[in-house]
């Protein structure tokens, strides 16, 4: 489960930034490569499991599934909150800076 | 129970090595095509630098996530010894050899994807240099 929300936020996200290529003012890029990473990563643990599970793995209990559910949203808030945090850091668009150095009349 | 640890150890390699390359690689060459002796097109090649740290944003991201996943089931901890595997010798074996298979095979799988997208980068690349020159025949 948390492979699957891994690869399909990776792939929304893909398209997310092919959609605004190649312009890259929001950084989504910084996504595409961290849920990309953590996909490819995740995808060989399920290779491994599967490995020592057979079709057992497929059939997952349900409170495994829920806490896999959790898991997964889990990391893709962790993601996004670390691109939010690259991203006003980096502040490509130079509003974080435009809005610090703003003057009062 | 530590995989991940492989990851990211291959990734402050490479973070190290994308710094050296950056320093070597200080001015980008715009890449000249010329015809005939003269210089008709230009194609600005993408820097090494900027490939490894797609590599580099794979492994610390992948990582990173992945380092969640094992806080989430408790096999990280923010104390001494920082991985509840390590406290015995039996269960530190076991992470020993999770880490050597698993974590090296992840490692490798994103390597091995991060060297196909390079590939297909180059092709893309020389398609490009190629068609310059078609273009600039066909101009003469």
């Amino acid at each position: 489960m948390t492979l699957l929300i891994s690869v399909f936020a990776a792939i929304i996200c893909t398209v997310i930034w092919y959609k605004g290529a190649p312009k890259s003012e929001m950084k989504v890029g910084i996504l595409c490569w961290m849920f990309w990473g953590s996909s490819l990563m995740w995808l060989v643990d399920a290779i491994f499991e599967y490995a020592e599970l057979g079709a057992e793995y497929f059939t997952p209990a349900p409170a495994d599934m829920l806490n896999d559910l959790f898991l997964g949203l889990s990391v893709v808030a962790l993601g996004l909150i670390i691109w939010l945090v690259i991203l006003l850091i980096k502040d490509p668009k130079g509003v974080v800076k435009a809005a610090l150095f703003k003057k009062k009349n | 129970m530590a995989c991940f640890i492989a990851c990211a150890a291959e990734a402050a390699i490479t973070t190290i090595v994308t710094k050296i390359v950056e320093k070597k690689e200080k001015e980008q060459k715009d890449l000249q095509v010329s015809f005939d002796g003269e210089k008709v097109e230009s194609a600005a090649k993408i820097p090494f630098s900027r490939k490894l740290k797609w590599l580099n944003r794979m492994l610390w991201g992948g990582s990173a996530l992945l380092m969640f996943e094992h806080i989430w089931h408790g096999e990280v901890i923010p104390y001494f010894p920082f991985l509840t595997a390590a406290a015995n010798p039996e269960d530190a074996s076991q992470m020993l050899r999770e880490m050597a298979t698993v974590g090296v095979s992840m490692a490798v799988l994103v390597t091995l994807v991060w060297l196909g997208i390079v590939g297909i980068t180059s092709l893309i690349e020389k398609r490009a240099v190629k068609e310059a020159k078609e273009n600039a025949a066909n101009e003469n």
